[in-house]
């Protein structure tokens, strides 16, 4: 007989399931690594069901807690929900709890919890962020939550993979943002029909990690339970910076000849800057083709959009340019040591002084929480993942979706705008 | 079978990709849920939260429910006595969330011959759905059983509530 040979999500999936192999379809129990939950649909939701239940989480050690909704409270109800958030970790004794520090996606890696070959488990839709770290994470709503808190498992039904080759170098002015947009468009909103989607090529081997968490973020946006990335020296290399360890994971690849359900070829030299009509990520194309819409508001922010690189692309094209006049730039950097690494480097200062405000680290407008909502028929250019209807507001308001790139220089033109033409140029 | 008052009810039918957002709207999110259940829908149908009554059935196409992990997106549902949503294919998470809620969620690749203020029958464990207004009847596909065990007991709560005290 021979080895039955395994994707990278099966051997991760094998291995937090107590077994040798699995094979896609068999619905089988996990041990949970870690789980994350956030202040809006963590202690508040879990709270009353672990009460009536009668018990705590199974261990604090493995329970990260972040306030990154409700941030910082604006009004006493949202203030209500962080006081009982710090409660609840606090009762339940879990130290990794950060409070106001910045989007839990962002947050994880950055204080080292991530590592190849975890299974976790996030209250969050855009969990998979942590697949750009070899990490098998997908999102749970909060029951399904309290249950892992109570038991340290849950169950999952091993996905098929699908795999997302890309190879060549990007162009000046097109990124990872870009990359998820030609896909959602390709692929559609439902192309990843909760499988998990694999990540390779030459492409990805030379993107930063928070380029690469960018994709594994929005394979949320495909669909996929998760968007896996193998782990190599780059993610060895960031771990480290974050003060964690890599562990004997890193280096480990789905086997080569494992079937897949499907895989995709792309080149990344060919991809022009991307846009995304209101109201879905799929409605995405070229932004050579985009309508130049006037833009009310534009937006820098979310686990998708606002990581350093991100803030960085932006400040390449305002740098020396000023926010059109007719238009606002909302600037919330994804966490405060984001807002601390691009203060020491000048990036803040050439968004600043372009005109962008600057808003807290949280997931905000992104979600339709917090300062920068849109009003009736507004329209915005977003670096975010999502631009469903009314999500970032007002009921009738207009979201388009592109890269950082893209929405400073939308900013910079009060219309949607090519930002390679800024690129060109240098700074003005 | 045929379809009696107990188990019948009115289909809302709806396109594809209906997302969580328009479900259980982030506006709403920090207030109590059943503010939020009544403005279920409102972007895309503002007569839904009003107009549904007990026991009524969602039909979705493709990807029904994708988007956030929000689970007030199938609670809202419930609260307004939605009986089981039946779509193509659904979001991941919904599709989870629903069973933990108690909501049945039913994959039916021919909802496009249901219509709007159809009456229907459900049968999850048979399989089927019974059309009373247009005298037909059109297959479900099969729920796993341990997501059945699971809304048997009212949702996954309840059915760790006896597995921790039967355990006990």
């Amino acid at each position: 007989m021979t080895v039955q040979t395994l994707t990278l999500a099966e051997k991760i999936i094998a291995r937090a399931s107590g077994r040798e192999a699995v094979r896609p379809g068999e619905i089988v129990t996990c041990a949970v690594d870690l789980a994350m939950i956030h202040d809006s649909g963590g202690p508040r939701r879990v709270k009353p069901v672990l009460e009536r239940l009668g018990v705590g989480v199974w261990d604090s050690k493995r329970v990260v807690v972040v306030s990154d909704h409700y941030v910082p409270a604006f009004d006493a109800e949202s203030a209500a929900i962080l006081k009982l958030t710090r409660d609840w970790a606090r009762d339940q004794g879990i130290e990794n709890f950060y409070d106001q520090q910045g989007i839990c996606h962002v947050v994880l890696p950055e204080r080292g919890h991530l590592r190849p070959g975890m299974f976790v488990v996030g209250g969050d839709s855009h969990s998979p962020t942590g697949g750009a770290f070899g990490s098998y994470m997908f999102g749970v709503g909060a029951t399904d939550m309290a249950g892992v808190l109570v038991t340290g498992e849950t169950w999952i039904r091993v996905p098929e993979t699908i795999r997302l080759r890309w190879d060549g170098a990007l162009p000046d002015g097109v990124s990872a943002k870009d990359m998820m947009l030609k896909l959602c468009a390709t692929l559609g909103m439902d192309g990843g029909d909760y499988q998990a989607v694999e990540y390779s090529g030459t492409t990805i081997a030379g993107l930063s990690m928070t380029e690469r968490m960018t994709l594994s973020n929005m394979a949320a946006e495909l669909g996929a339970q998760a968007g896996l990335i193998a782990g190599d020296e780059t993610t060895a290399e960031y771990i480290r910076q974050a003060g964690g360890d890599p562990g004997a994971f890193v280096g480990e690849q789905g086997d080569e000849d494992a079937p897949c359900r499907v895989e995709h070829r792309f080149d990344a030299f060919a991809l022009d800057p991307q846009v995304a009509a209101p109201h879905s990520p799929a409605n995405s194309g070229s932004v050579l083709d985009a309508e130049k819409a006037k833009l009310d508001q534009c937006y820098i922010g979310a686990c998708t959009g606002a990581k350093l690189n991100d803030l960085q692309m932006a400040a390449r094209v305002l740098k020396g340019r000023k926010v059109a006049s007719g238009t606002r730039l909302f600037v919330a950097p994804a966490s405060t040591r984001i807002t601390a690494q691009a203060a020491a480097d000048g990036t803040l200062a050439a968004l600043t002084e372009a005109g962008a405000i600057l808003l807290p680290s949280g997931c905000g407008a992104c979600a339709g929480y917090g300062a920068g909502v849109l009003a009736e028929a507004e329209v915005c250019i977003s670096s975010t993942a999502r631009n469903f209807k009314g999500r970032m507001g007002a009921k009738s308001s207009q979201v388009y979706l592109g890269s950082p790139f893209t929405v400073a220089a939308s900013a910079v033109m009060g219309h949607i705008a090519d930002p390679r033409d800024f690129l060109a140029e240098g700074a003005a | 079978m045929t379809g009696t008052a107990e188990n019948t009810g009115r289909a809302w039918v709806y396109g594809d990709n209906v997302d969580t957002d328009l479900l259980a709207p982030g506006a709403y999110m920090k207030g109590p849920v059943e503010t939020m259940a009544t403005h279920c829908l409102e972007a895309i149908d503002p007569d839904f939260a009003t107009s549904a009554t007990a026991g009524d059935i969602v039909v979705g196409g493709k990807n029904f429910g994708m988007g956030s992990s929000r689970e007030q997106a199938a609670q809202v549902l419930g609260i307004l006595g939605i009986r089981a949503v039946v779509a193509k294919s659904f979001g991941g998470i919904f599709y989870r969330n629903a069973f933990n809620l108690g909501l049945l969620a039913l994959v039916c690749p021919d909802v496009d011959k249901i219509a709007s203020g159809d009456a229907l029958s459900i049968d999850p464990a048979a399989g089927k759905i019974e059309n009373l207004t247009q005298g037909t009847v059109i297959a479900t596909e099969p729920v796993p059983d341990h997501l059945l065990n699971i809304v048997g007991a009212g949702g996954l709560v309840p059915y760790l509530e006896k597995k921790i005290k039967g355990a006990a």
